[in-house]
């Protein structure tokens, strides 16, 4: 290819320009991704030795039938629609407070993305502290305002110990939601509510009205970040329970490492990656489409 | 409708004060919601063992239950500046690595409209999403394969690429509010792309590099899957991976003490961080999800 006009000259100049993020980027997503599929297909694991020997679907198969699998996918699911419900609640309430003038509103953002900045491994065992059974704060909280009698078990009970994950998580990620929505608000032409106000509305029916709808497209993205994010919530688990007790709190990307890391059975774990990382492309699919839905009905509603 | 014109003066002064009233409780709300683990942490790393272990909880300690002991214990016992260092290295390299690459790829997506730019762009906006989990495999067998485990390339690669789809959408969405005059004006007076990117557009940019960079910095700072899988050898390791193995080190008497001190001396530098630049990560952030 023989560069001679100027156009053809900037074009190679952008791919050259452009390549050297590409190969990083095929070397650290592409591959990993297109080699879980291929090893998918093999079994290599200590029963092989550890050589790789094609099997089919074998894998996939054993899936179906793999009740840790489905008991993983189940806390999983039940963890992100449980914290992704709260943080969207709450990330609306304090990006409505955030938007609101008032002195000292540069400090109070400031303090409103910490959690979110924070390594998660690091505060899982603030908060593993935190709801300790003899010492935690949870306890002595509780105990003090009469709501228990005597101190309770947090991590090493089921339900509570997803709780308490869930409490985590949410106090990690809110932030996040509340940066995006905030950009969102900001974004609300001020006299939209005063033309609204006029017409005799008050402010909750201003929010349900106006924010609500002219959010709905940030909304969308922020979940879609978060789900692909709790989906794939790893140290938070590990270090907070580990899974336990009992596995009650094992979720898909424990489960995957151990399989890998542990069992050393590569083959399953590669499997096991293959069909996280579609119902994440199903998640991404649902939701650039209601992305592309919401942008209509806006404009539509002008 | 009917009522409105009715309200008095006093009405109306009474019904701000009481907006005035919500909005200070509901900052009240977001500032302990978001500081509390954080002081509890911090109480605890200063207090002495038998106040730590006191029920019910001490809340105020008094003078002689306060003790720097548990970050001497967390600095002498444990090669805490040495994680300290290995973090900061692997995220810095990392980071200037990621606006190296990244900043080139955003202009040439944003503005040099060369072929198969939208199969670009559609893809780093799908990637941007995975989890680590998903890549750890694959990157492991690369890993072993170069021989580069218990090395600092074997962190410094993986966290480039992994930061790439962030900074690419950061920088793209900056690269195209750009004047497009100054650029041709450039080509007008005889610079070729590399040149005009270089002596124009590269000072115009450092504000948006810097607001990447720090995103790029806290990411790989708090990474903790790849770095707990690539890399065992003690002296290698890095904060979130040091620390956490604290906890999990002592099955009989877990020391609550120096880890809620290490919590505190792990996080300073990102709180510090977070002080500085507050206004950027939130521009970082929203310019990548939402224009992305």
């Amino acid at each position: 290819m023989k560069p001679n006009t100027i156009r053809q000259r900037e074009q190679l100049t952008g791919w050259l320009l452009a390549l050297p993020a590409l190969l990083l980027l095929l070397l650290v997503f592409a591959y990993p991704i297109g080699r879980a599929f291929w090893l998918s297909l093999f079994t290599r694991n200590l029963g092989t030795e550890l050589q790789t020997v094609f099997n089919g679907l074998e894998n996939y198969a054993r899936m179906l039938g793999d009740g840790r699998f489905w008991s993983s996918l189940t806390h999983s699911t039940v963890f992100t629609a449980i914290s992704i419900s709260l943080e969207l609640a709450i990330g609306t309430g304090i990006a409505l407070t955030l938007n609101q003038a008032f002195r000292g509103r540069g400090l109070v953002r400031t303090v409103a993305i910490l959690p979110w900045a924070l390594p998660t491994a690091v505060m899982a065992l603030a908060w593993a502290w935190i709801f300790n059974d003899q010492y935690g704060i949870v306890n002595d909280l509780l105990l003090r305002v009469g709501l228990i009698d005597q101190s309770i078990t947090w991590l090493g009970d089921p339900v509570r110990a997803m709780l308490a994950l869930v409490v985590a998580d949410v106090w990690k990620t809110t932030p996040f939601i509340a940066v995006i929505l905030l950009a969102g608000l900001q974004a609300i032409p001020e006299d939209l509510y005063e033309a609204h106000s006029i017409d005799g509305a008050n402010p909750w029916q201003n929010f349900v009205k106006i924010t609500l709808p002219l959010l709905a497209p940030q909304m969308v993205i922020a979940v879609l970040f978060r789900f692909a994010q709790a989906f794939g919530a790893f140290e938070l688990i590990l270090v907070m329970t580990g899974g336990g007790p009992a596995g009650a709190t094992e979720m898909v990307s424990l489960y995957i490492y151990d399989t890998v890391m542990r069992y050393l059975d590569f083959g399953y774990g590669a499997a096991l990656i293959v069909v996280t990382f579609l119902i994440l492309i199903i998640a991404v699919a649902i939701a650039s489409f209601l992305i592309s839905k919401t942008r209509i009905d806006v404009t539509g509603e002008r | 409708m009917a009522v409105a014109p009715k309200q008095s003066a006093e009405g109306n002064a009474s019904k701000i004060s009481r907006k005035r009233v919500i909005l200070w409780v509901s900052i009240f709300l977001v500032v302990v919601f978001c500081l509390a683990p954080v002081l509890w942490q911090l109480l605890t790393s200063f207090k002495i063992n038998d106040a730590i272990s006191a029920v019910p909880n001490v809340y105020f300690p008094s003078f002689d239950q306060l003790t720097l002991n548990h970050y001497m214990a967390v600095f002498t016992g444990h090669p805490f500046a040495r994680y300290m260092f290995n973090s900061a290295f692997v995220a810095f390299c990392a980071t200037i690595l990621c606006l190296a690459t990244g900043a080139p790829a955003a202009y040439a997506l944003a503005r040099l409209r060369i072929p198969g730019h939208r199969i670009y762009v559609a893809g780093v906006l799908i990637v941007v999403l995975f989890p680590y989990v998903l890549l750890f495999l694959g990157l492991f067998e690369v890993v072993q394969a170069f021989g580069i485990g218990n090395n600092y390339l074997a962190l410094i690669i993986p966290y480039t690429g992994r930061n790439l789809p962030l900074t690419i959408l950061v920088m793209r969405s900056f690269f195209s509010q750009l004047p497009k005059d100054l650029e041709d004006s450039a080509k007008v007076d005889g610079y070729n792309t590399v040149q005009m990117l270089i002596r124009i557009v590269l000072p115009m940019t450092v504000p948006a590099l810097v607001t990447t960079g720090i995103l790029a910095f806290i990411f790989s700072w708090n990474e903790y899957i790849f770095a707990l899988t690539f890399v065992t050898r003690e002296t290698m390791k890095t904060l979130p991976v040091g620390i956490a193995q604290l906890g999990a080190q002592t099955v009989f008497e877990i020391p609550y003490g120096p880890i809620a001190a290490a919590t505190i001396a792990g996080t300073i530098p990102l709180i510090l961080l977070v002080l500085f630049f507050q206004r950027r990560i939130v521009q970082g952030l929203t310019a990548g999800a939402v224009k992305g």
